[in-house]
């Protein structure tokens, strides 16, 4: 009896980032949203709810006891590459907790952003890998580790409750005017590093297509792992050209050390494996996402490109 | 800039730039296509290699009507230390055949890891072999050359010319798989390009390389003993062959179908060879 008398909510985790941000605002247009983040939240729509908290806590399940939690839109993974201690602990254990509310009160849905760099980019890779190709990129980056760690629960999570709708988003390089992830953030430098001789296939996607395909699969009738890919791919020479960049050569025998070391005194705030990215291909299909999300990037190639220095906030 | 491009673009002969201007391409909004190949980059790269073609190995084209349009699997012997052979094929379909075809060949997986090589091949349509690259290319309806040799066949010693290697048999369960044609090619010629006496295992094992030949000019003259010999070369395409399956037979039916291309070309580079009356003049 109680359930139906409770209103119905949807909560998103990582409610403090800018992408966390975006999701929000367009999942409140359709439902009362619980946001959740245990940084500061702001710049929200003043109805919606805000939640303070580590998910790991007892207070997020308060939210459960009060209200009917008809979806969790899970986008609260921390990615710093400077790795808070608890980063990883967080990262896992936050997300089990937060299946493991799904699955006690029945929640409809669990929506996930994953990364297509779960993949990894290597000289190996075939082109256009497909949801079921291995997860290979925490082998030289242990960012990704985490992100490995949590697709192997939420698939685990998939065959254990069929019933509860299930997807998760592996997304390309994320960029636009608000995300400040380390591919937005390689696009805004002033001169750019390419590694000397080579130049990979690189693909790139909206931070506004991101949250379209998120709305996509909040609304997916069944469970699923799909590649989100945006208005295709092409060179990273090319992209830089787009952007008139004029980029440093680095030979890749020194361009590792030399990383490396300004990573060490913190004079670069990219990590050294991020180097692999502008070495090698990560080239994903994302026709699976069209064929059953109906997806379809808005914005072309070069306007995604040009989106990461239009504005800053 | 724009200055030396159009000084450059002016060397290329017209005959070439028609030939180039003909290729079909499926290019993205920054003139790529999703494998990274740049049309527009052919012209350049095809003047130099026209010459070489034309005027160097003085290549002879038999049964270049065999070649279909649509989905194909180019399948030729492969020899002469560096892939000249290859080069050459792609080079006839382009420029002997019409309309002209992009042959897409299925390059060494190490060459990703090459500084310029592998932005070289992926820019002019080369991609690294695997069988998901493959099928994928062949759904496009594309022309794939496959050497089903490999370095076996390339990096043989002279005193093995013309001998076939053993096939790898991947070639032959993607044309099962995806119902695509199969041209066998006998490349006569190449082996004389760099006839080579031993092949130092240790060595290429040391510099990460597929093989270290060691020629009548390399590694005695340095990198410049890479240069081919001038070879005349003869390259015949045989009729095509079609097999009927699902690609997930028994490695023995695989084996036979297999044979049966393998003896195609025995069979064609013995004739070829008869009919060959100068290697070098």
């Amino acid at each position: 009896m109680s359930t139906r008398t409770k209103p119905e909510v949807v909560i998103a985790t990582g409610a403090a980032g800018n992408l966390g941000k975006l999701v929000i605002q367009e999942l409140h247009r359709q439902h009362a949203v619980v946001a959740v983040d245990r940084r500061p939240i702001r710049g929200l729509p003043k109805d919606v709810t805000q939640l303070r908290t580590d998910v790991r806590w007892r207070q997020i399940e308060d939210v459960f006891r009060t209200s009917r939690v008809r979806a969790i839109v899970h986008l609260g993974l921390i990615h710093n590459p400077r790795g808070e201690d608890d980063q990883y602990r967080f990262n896992v254990v936050g997300t089990q907790r937060l299946l493991e509310l799904t699955a006690k009160y029945g929640v409809d849905r669990f929506v996930m952003l994953s990364s297509a760099n779960i993949y990894g980019p290597d000289p190996d890779n075939s082109y256009f890998l497909t949801e079921d190709a291995p997860l290979l990129g925490a082998e030289h980056h242990h960012e990704i580790r985490d992100l490995v760690a949590v697709d192997r629960i939420v698939q685990n999570f998939f065959y254990r409750h069929p019933e509860v709708k299930t997807v998760m988003l592996r997304p390309v390089h994320i960029v636009g005017p608000r995300v400040k992830n380390a591919p937005s953030n390689y696009l805004r430098l002033e001169r750019p590093w390419v590694i000397t001789g080579f130049d990979p296939i690189v693909q790139l996607i909206h931070e506004e297509d991101v949250v379209r395909a998120m709305m996509l699969a909040s609304n997916y009738g069944e469970s699923g792992v799909f590649n989100i890919v945006g208005p295709g791919e092409a060179p990273l020479s090319r992209i830089l050209q787009v952007l008139n960049k004029k980029t440093r050569s680095v030979p890749a025998f020194l361009a590792k050390p030399i990383l490396e070391r300004a990573w060490s005194v913190g004079a670069s705030g990219y990590p050294p494996p991020e180097l692999r990215h502008i070495q090698y291909n990560c080239v994903v299909d994302g026709s699976l996402a069209k064929r059953k999300l109906g997806f379809q990037p808005h914005y072309n190639l070069v306007d995604t490109i040009r989106s990461v220095v239009e504005y800053r906030r | 800039m724009s200055r030396l491009s159009r000084f450059v673009d002016r060397l290329i002969p017209d005959r070439v730039l028609e030939k180039t201007a003909q290729l079909p391409a499926d290019v993205g909004e920054l003139g790529v296509d999703p494998f990274g190949y740049d049309p527009k980059l052919v012209k350049y790269v095809a003047t130099p290699v026209e010459w070489l073609y034309r005027q160097y190995f003085r290549v002879q084209v038999h049964g270049m009507a065999n070649v279909p349009d649509g989905r194909v699997l180019l399948v030729a012997n492969h020899s002469g230390q560096l892939p000249f052979d290859g080069m050459m094929i792609g080079t006839s379909l382009i420029l002997d055949r019409d309309p002209p075809r992009m042959a897409r060949s299925m390059v060494e997986k190490w060459s990703a890891r090459l500084p310029f090589v592998s932005v070289f091949f992926a820019r002019v349509g080369q991609i690294v072999g695997t069988p998901e690259n493959c099928r994928r290319l062949l759904a496009r309806e594309e022309a794939i050359m496959v050497f089903p040799e490999g370095a076996r066949g390339i990096s043989k010693t002279f005193d093995k010319r013309y001998q076939l290697e053993r096939f790898g048999q991947g070639f032959m369960r993607l044309a099962l798989e995806t119902n695509t044609p199969i041209v066998p090619i006998a490349v006569v010629g190449a082996e004389e390009q760099a006839p080579s006496f031993a092949n130092i295992e240790s060595l290429a094992k040391l510099m990460q390389m597929p093989a270290f030949p060691v020629t009548p000019t390399f590694p005695l003259l340095g990198p410049l003993g890479l240069l081919p010999l001038p070879s005349r070369y003869s390259i015949y395409f045989g009729e095509p062959m079609r097999f009927e399956g699902h690609g997930d037979e028994e490695d023995e039916v695989i084996f036979r179908y297999v044979s049966e291309v393998k003896a195609k070309i025995e069979e064609m580079l013995e004739a070829g060879l008869k009919a060959r009356t100068s290697i070098y003049l």
